[in-house]
């Protein structure tokens, strides 16, 4: 367990999700404190992304999300995003550096990326030791290195509340476990924190210091292990 | 063939329309819009139709009106839809060029309009160049300050959102930029072929490149020469300009293929 600084970051309050007459998502409560990771796991369809992309904004809702920053509780957070995938051509013409500068900075990448932003771009992709995927086409990247490089935009500038969906997916185990001991260096170092979507049971396991089953309102919370425990009694599959 | 003033203007037509083409193409091809883009220029046939029962004598205005309640319309409809909306394009597709040629054809009156089918760059007026410039110029200032919003938005909507890019905002606009252009280009180049000036250049440069600069850079370029080139040739051969500009950047296009087979090998 780390040592956070006890304070709540971020709460879901009897969160309510709507989709015409289908409840997507049923009073959700949930909260984070700084530097903790919150496991969320559940079956396919259970609202786990649709949470996520809730406290992104892009949802309607009932109910309400706060954040407490600095002692200010309207302040709204920083909020960095891995998705799961990118939904886009993959034989698109579009470099790690364009995506990176394009996140970062104003200065359109289409005219060329400026020697100062390309530095500022590197330094960004040095955190995760992506800086040789500079050139590569975003297309071309396996799944981890996609990872590393979304992790590195997400944590530029140094979000408040890091959001990730499904980072298990189409990574194999080393890549994995290194992506877990990035994250796992991050909230230490910048006490953030993480809300992880997964369906990566083992690794969430040793990770997250609380987990979530969620199918579409809270099943269990708690310790990783007595949560897993629960799921299995439950019979829920996740 | 330079001694004629009518040359001099369809070379300024094509060198403000053959860039923008390209830049808007790069999106376009992107974001699999081509089928929709295609959609946008048929519409017109509605537009015109809509503007002579109107008694319009210049059909631009319902054209634009009707291209731009379509493309907002279909975005709005993207947004709710799951999935793929490659059927209802289709669909609308079918509506607008029926309607537009229904109306068009009463009477036995089609053959008056067929000019719009195949458009006249050797026609078009230095006013039309003036509004050519103000468009480019236009699309020059978006594209600077939205070119990176759209980059994010293209490659995952959500992404972009993090990073507190209002993607509903950056796709419509897009549209209705993107009708307005198609829209005005119409009578230079024509209802049937609009479509691949503006997916060719885009298509090959894709081919060929790994960057956005890159795939910007070469998608004018071929659109520029193959503009040029295009015209000359029209000129020599007796030909309709529009469609041998197009059969050019096919050819790139062509040797794209080829030449990205060998890149990527």
């Amino acid at each position: 367990m780390v040592n956070t600084c006890g304070h709540c970051c971020t709460k879901v309050e009897d969160l309510t999700v709507k989709f015409g007459d289908n409840s997507i998502l049923d009073k959700v409560n949930l909260h984070v404190n700084c530097g903790e990771v919150l496991g969320i796991v559940g079956p396919n369809g259970a609202g786990k992304t649709t949470l996520l992309r809730t406290i992104l904004g892009e949802v309607p809702y009932q109910g309400r999300i706060i954040y407490r920053l600095e002692g200010s509780a309207s302040k709204k957070p920083k909020i960095g995003y891995v998705p799961q995938k990118l939904q886009f051509d993959l034989s698109s013409p579009i470099s790690v550096a364009d995506i990176t500068a394009a996140a970062i900075s104003h200065y359109p990448v289409w005219g060329g990326i400026k020697p100062d932003i390309l530095e500022k771009v590197k330094s960004v992709l040095s955190l995760f030791s992506a800086e040789h995927l500079l050139k590569r086409r975003v297309g071309e990247l396996s799944g981890g290195e996609l990872q590393r490089v979304l992790l590195a935009i997400a944590m530029t500038p140094e979000p408040d509340l890091l959001l990730l969906d499904e980072p298990a997916s189409g990574v194999d185990v080393k890549g994995l476990s290194l992506f877990y001991q990035s994250v796992d260096d991050l909230r230490k170092k910048y006490d953030i924190s993480v809300i992880l979507v997964t369906h990566d049971l083992t690794g969430v396991a040793g990770f997250a210091d609380r987990l979530i089953l969620l199918n579409r309102s809270i099943i269990a919370e708690g310790e990783p292990k007595d949560v897993l425990a629960k799921a299995g009694n439950k019979n829920v599959a996740v | 063939m330079w001694q004629y003033n009518f040359m001099h203007n369809a070379l300024l037509a094509v060198l403000l329309v053959s860039p923008l083409f390209a830049l808007l193409g790069t999106m376009v091809v992107n974001n699999r819009m081509v089928f929709f883009t295609d959609v946008l220029g048929h519409s017109a046939l509605t537009g015109i139709a809509i503007g002579v029962l109107l008694g319009f004598s210049d059909p631009t205005l319902p054209m634009i009106v009707i291209a731009v309640v379509l493309a907002v319309s279909i975005n709005l409809l993207k947004g709710v839809t799951k999935g793929s909306i490659d059927t209802v394009l289709g669909v609308l597709f079918a509506f607008v060029v029926a309607l537009g040629i229904v109306i068009l054809s009463r009477q036995g009156g089609f053959v008056k309009y067929t000019g719009y089918l195949i458009g006249d760059i050797l026609a078009v007026t230095p006013k039309q160049i003036g509004w050519f410039f103000l468009i480019a110029a236009v699309v020059l200032v978006y594209w600077h300050i939205c070119g990176n919003a759209m980059v994010l938005t293209s490659v995952n909507p959500s992404l972009a959102r993090s990073r507190g890019v209002n993607t509903f905002l950056i796709e419509t606009s897009f549209t209705i930029l993107l009708a307005i252009v198609v829209i005005v280009s119409i009578r230079l180049v024509g209802i049937l072929i609009i479509n691949s000036l503006l997916v060719l250049p885009a298509a090959a440069s894709r081919n060929i490149t790994r960057s956005i600069y890159g795939y910007t850079l070469w998608a004018v370029i071929i659109s520029i020469f193959s503009g040029i080139t295009g015209l000359i040739l029209s000129y020599y051969w007796g030909t309709a300009s529009g469609a041998t500009i197009v059969l050019i950047a096919a050819g790139f296009y062509a040797i794209s293929a080829l030449l990205g087979r060998r890149l990527n090998k």
